[in-house]
Formats: structure tokens, sequence, C-alpha cells
């Protein structure tokens, strides 16, 4: 498909809609490391109005990979929800941007909607949006989630506590869950990233959450974030295996670089749900995703990162995840250059998942080689509270001495929760309101956890 | 002393941890001190990403302080990757990889056993510190272990990957890249050490074998060199580097 859009008498033309999607997309560092972005400022306007006039519908007829070559694509086509997307088939990319924006985009018919969604629409419209249209629409999407907490709630905020250490050491891991929980941490998940990654190490992180967890009462959901088959594999062995991780990309090609398919997840997904461990509901899923994924692996066939990711969204979908959250700033400056490209993917990856029907959360950060600071940080953080995301992580001051990058802090939630007049999930307000987090913040108790 | 409502929650957690816990607060808020440790870590990590490595007068050290360079007869040439400057190098990662004309031009066919090279990465700081420290250790060790070296090569905007187009040009069977790493908040010169068998463009980073951290405080020089020769032994022996090559398994290989 030729597409065209005119400009005081200059004819841009568009080959197809990746070509379209490519150049409508703000700039990015990775896309123009890819070599796809737009090649000036006008073009990238052009392209916008070209998209903003493309019936929705084009993306039903079009795959930006060939149905053959990829399973992510053959997902996308097979589980699309005609009856569902009747509701906006009649609409361009630009109509639908102003129908989510009005009265008659409720909550509820955007959950509605979403199984009639393809990945490629909710990326096409995010790109005509602006920062508050982003806001505004996620804003109205409610995603709840349960396992042992009630996650996505509205008016409430959780968050992963993320206790890593560069030595996978037990009493450096216990000193920051205490310090985290006592500051109101970990209601979406207790969730470690190991640095080894074998199945005896995993087994073990797992068995030092879980006692914490049961020794203390604390509802919520373990984690250690080892590639999932080292998990499946501690899980065979009985290693108390509460939600399943893995991390998660929009093409086949890049999943096959992180070692997992689509059979794999289900294998995992299944086993993790027969074990029965979720007490308030069973979603036991945990992926995370980010922009520049898939070029990074040399996998994303043409395709702008923006719409990688959302296709990323289409596979966590398919599993009816507890857990989504795009680890924005991580991957580097090549990809997302400074403090301005990751704010707005932050808020576009969280916009995008919510319509897909995702629990999105986002981990705010940023590396040392990227230009950004707290600062930055702290817009993401506040905007995100804004537009109602899940939960986001809690880091002992934001710094994680195991992965080397900042994240946000346990005092950065409490003071979103208190800004923006936002709760813990249920069960773990009401755990923070008794007896147990007076007796955890009583002297060798971290010593105590570590010992047993 | 006038109450700014600052409180540091206890149990002090501090000592259990290098993770910034039990952190001074007022409200939900990180006290002032805190913050302003934490610009600081910031600032610190960020000069280092930031600092140039002054090539000319770092292989001028290096012949100083290495006299074994030139009892060898070992040259020390500076190079310049396709990176111009900082932010290219950051925002495309293959003219790292790759050497401007000019350089590539002052390679000649020398073939060796091992070419060392050395880039500022994302740390200059990291090599200014560590690398001269390092080789003070490894090349005696080399040296009786029978290793015959090509030209040190000082890169400035370099990535792992340019040690590929070296050791092409050289013709070397073995490249060692020593190079600085990501700045994180805690130590901002860390050095990375890469090896790598039949060095040539297209490597990836499967086909090398790695050490990280090298620093004061971290993994220091003798044992750094210590690692290195027990792999670039078990390299020469398998003829081969990257994930088949696993530490260790050279002294078994050798005895055996």
């Amino acid at each position: 498909m030729l597409l065209r859009q005119s400009i005081n008498g200059v004819t841009y033309r568009f080959d197809g809609l990746k070509e379209l999607l490519a150049k409508a997309t703000a700039a990015r560092s990775g896309d123009e490391l890819a070599g796809v972005a737009a090649q000036s400022a006008v073009e990238r306007v052009a392209a916008r109005m070209a998209l903003a006039d493309l019936p929705l519908k084009a993306f039903v007829e079009e795959p930006l990979i060939p149905y053959a070559e990829d399973e992510v694509t053959r997902l996308i086509f097979d589980r699309h929800d005609a009856p569902a997307f009747a509701l906006v088939s009649h609409l361009t990319v630009g109509g639908f941007r102003d129908w989510l924006l009005s009265e008659y985009a409720t909550g509820h018919t955007l959950c509605a909607l979403a199984p009639g969604l393809m990945p490629e629409m909710v990326a096409a419209v995010s790109k005509l949006m602006r920062v508050q249209d982003l806001v505004a629409v996620a804003r109205k999407i409610e995603v709840v989630r349960r396992f042992r907490t009630t996650v996505g709630l509205r008016g409430r905020l959780s968050t992963r506590l993320q206790p890593n250490h560069p030595t996978d050491d037990p009493l450096g891991i216990a000193a920051a869950m205490v310090d985290g929980l006592l500051l109101g941490s970990g209601d979406a998940v207790i969730g470690i990233n190991p640095v080894a990654d074998d199945v005896a190490s995993t087994g073990r992180l797992l068995r030092l959450i879980d006692m914490v967890r049961t020794r203390y009462a604390i509802p919520t959901q373990s984690c250690v974030l080892a590639h999932i088959t080292t998990q499946m594999a501690a899980m065979k062995q009985g290693a108390p295996v509460d939600l399943v991780f893995q991390s998660i990309a929009g093409t086949e090609k890049a999943n096959t670089s992180f070692g997992i398919n689509l059979g794999i997840l289900k294998e995992a997904n299944e086993a993790a749900r027969a074990l029965r461990r979720g007490t308030v509901g069973e979603n036991v899923m945990y992926f995370e995703t980010g922009q520049g994924s898939a070029l990074s692996a040399n996998a994303h066939h043409g395709i702008d990162q923006q719409t990688c990711e959302v296709r990323a969204y289409a596979v966590a979908r398919a599993f009816d995840p507890m857990l989504v959250n795009t680890v924005v700033g991580f991957i580097g400056p090549e990809y997302l250059y400074d403090g301005k490209q990751i704010l707005r993917a932050g808020l576009e990856d969280h916009f995008c998942g919510k319509l897909m029907g995702l629990p999105m959360g986002c981990d705010v950060c940023y590396t040392n080689h990227a230009e950004a600071d707290q600062d930055d940080m702290d817009s993401l953080l506040t905007l995100l509270g804004a537009a109602g995301v899940n939960y986001i992580m809690g880091v002992p001051g934001a710094d994680d001495i195991m992965l080397q990058y900042q994240s946000t802090s346990f005092q950065d939630a409490l003071y979103l929760r208190e800004t923006l007049g936002l709760r813990p999930a249920p069960e773990f307000e009401a755990w923070l309101a008794g007896d147990m987090p007076r007796q955890l913040g009583t002297p060798m108790q971290v010593q105590g956890i570590a010992a047993s | 002393m006038t109450d700014t409502g600052v409180k540091r929650a206890a149990p002090n957690l501090r000592s259990l941890t290098a993770a910034r816990v039990s952190l001074p607060m007022s409200g939900h808020s990180i006290a002032t001190s805190e913050v302003l440790e934490f610009q600081l870590a910031h600032a610190q990590a960020r000069d280092a990403v930031h600092a140039a490595l002054d090539t000319e007068a770092f292989a001028r050290r290096l012949r100083d302080e290495l006299p074994m360079l030139a009892e060898q007869g070992v040259e020390v040439l500076t190079l310049r990757s396709c990176a111009v400057d900082r932010a290219r190098y950051l925002r495309h990662p293959q003219r790292g990889r790759s050497l401007d004309a000019a350089s590539a031009a002052v390679l000649k066919s020398m073939p060796c056993d091992l070419a060392i090279t050395i880039a500022d990465g994302l740390s200059a700081l990291a090599v200014e510190r560590n690398a001269v420290p390092l080789l003070a250790v490894l090349l005696p060790r080399m040296a009786k272990d029978g290793w015959t070296m090509g030209p040190v090569t000082v890169v400035q905007q370099g990535r792992v990957g340019v040690c590929d187009a070296i050791g092409e040009r050289l013709g070397a069977r073995c490249s060692l890249i020593l190079i600085g790493e990501r700045p994180g908040l805690s130590a901002a010169d860390s050095m990375g050490a890469y090896l790598t068998w039949q060095p040539r463009v297209g490597r990836t980073d499967a086909d090398r074998n790695c050490l990280s951290n090298i620093r004061s405080g971290g993994l220091n020089v003798e044992e750094a060199a210590e690692r290195l020769m027990g792999l670039m032994k078990t390299a020469r022996t398998m003829k081969l580097t990257g994930v088949a090559l696993k530490e260790g398994a050279g002294a078994s290989l050798l005895e055996g």
C-alpha cells in the first residue's frame, strides 16, 4: 500500500504501514539507529497526517510481518476479536483518537473493546497523542488482577519491592526487604533479579522470600526473575513459585533471542496455575518489556521500536498476567536518548498496555550514560500516577546496586501516594495497619531471616 | 540544633548491605544529606561517561611506566574509532566498533599471539586508573609463557568490537581489550577485559570471555591477571574463546 500526504505542494510518500508508523513516531534515537525514523520534522508531521486519515481496518488487512514468518503475528491475527472491534471499525486512526478522548469512551467501553484492538492500531493512535492524551485516556481504564493482593483498583498504587544484591547475599537481600516493607513497599510483588541464573540459587531465593512472607503473614506474592526455564525447573523441584517471570518482545525472532516462544510461556502459565498458590486470584504471570529490545536483537523487521513494544503486549495479553511493566529507561541512550524520550516512551507504554487490557506498571528508570536524572524520573513518576499506573518499583534509595541503574525509591512511592491520595492494595493496607510491621521493625529480625 | 523533622527509621540496616537502606527522612521524603550524596554519586558517574581519554598522553604513560614494551620492541599506537565525539558514540554503537580511515591505514599486518587494545568505552577514568597496573602484572607473566605481542593500541571512542577490526588487520591469533564499563553509582571506574580468539569483524559477545569490575575495591589487578592468564592458556589450547570456554577448565586441560 502506497500512502501519500501533500504539504504546500510537496508530496510525501510512505511505502506501506510499517514505514508510515515509523515515520509518524516521536523522535527516538533507536529508530534513527535502525534507519526507519522520519528524515525531517515536516516529514514526521506529514506521516502523522496520513496516519490520521488511515482507516483502522487497514491493520486487519496488512500484517507488518508476513503471517507465515512470525508466531506473534499469527497470535495477533488469530486472536483478533472482530465483534469487539465492530465498535470502532468504521473509524480512521485520527477519528479513533478523538473518540478515545470523548465521553463515549468510558472505562467500561474500553475494557470491552480491548480484545478487538490489534497492537498496531493501539501503537498508531498513540503516535497521534500528546502527553496529556496518553494520561487522560489511560486514566479511564481500570485493569485489576489478583493473586494474594488485588492490584490495579482505582485510587490504589502498588509497588514491586526489588531487593537486589550484587552477590545474592541473603543478609543484604533481607535488609532491603525489611527496609522496603517497613516503608509500605511490596504489595505488587517482592521480586529479586538474581545474579546467578541457576536452579539451586533460584530455589534458595524463592524460599527466602517465602519464609519472610509466611513468618510475618504478609499478603503479597514472590518472584525470582531468572530465565523462565530456570524457574520452571525450580518449580519441578518443589520451590515455592508464586509468579513466573519472563522478559518478552514483539517478534518471534526477538523472543527466540530471549530463549523463549509462546509454547514455553503457555507451559509455564499452566504449571504455575496448577500450584494454586493464590488466595484471592490466579493471575500468575509477570512480564517485562521495553522499547528497543527487538532492534537490539536485530529482530525488528524494519518496524519502529514503539510498535514492536505494543506487539509484545499482544504476547503478554494471551496469558492474562498479574503484572506487566516496561523497563523504560534501562536499555540506554542508543534507543531512548534523554529524559524527554524516556518520559514520552514511559507514558506511551503505559497507555498502550492499558488500552490492550493489561495491568501495566512501569520501571521508571535510567542509566548513567543517558541524558537523564532524578528530575526526569520525578516528572515521569508523577505523570504515571496521574495516568493510574498499577505499580512502580521500590529500590533502596532508587539505586540498584546489582543491575547498576537508577529506578524509584520506597520514598518515591510514598511521595506519589501522598501527593495524589493513592493507597496500597487493600490486603496489604490492612497488613500495614496491623501489628506485624511493628514486629518486623524490632532489632535482629533481618539477621533472624538470613539465618533461617 | 534545630529540629528539621529528619528521622531515621529503626533498626538501622546500613551495616548489612551496600544498598541505600535506612535513609534519613523528613516526612515521606529523603533528607537533604542523602539527596546530595546521591547527586554526587550520579555526578561522578556522569563525569566518567563524558571524560575524554587523552590517548597521546596515555600512550606516553604506557611507554614510561611499562619499560618492558620498549625492551621487547612493542610499539604503542594511538587510534580513533569512527565515532567522532561522545554524542555520536552513544547514539551509534557500530561507529565505536570500527576504525576511522587514518587509523586503519596505520595498522599493517603483523602476525602475533596477542594484540592488546585499551579503549575508553564508557569510562576513560576506569582505564586511566586500572589498565597500567593490570598490564604491569600481566606482561611479565605473558612473556614467561611465551606469548608474542603485536603493537599495543590505544583507542578513543572505542567499543569492545573495535578489537576485532584491529586484530583482523594485524593478523593476531588472539585479542585482549581493556575497556571502561558503564559507570554505576557505587563505582565509576570499573574496567572490563575481553578476550577474543581469532578476532575478526562480526564477532559477537558470545565469542568472547569477559572479566568485569576490575578496580580497587572490586576485582584487583593481581587476581584479574591470574584469571586472564588462565583464560589465555585455555584459549590457546582449545583454539577458541566464548561460551564454549568455561573459566577454570584450563587447569584440568593442561594437567590432563
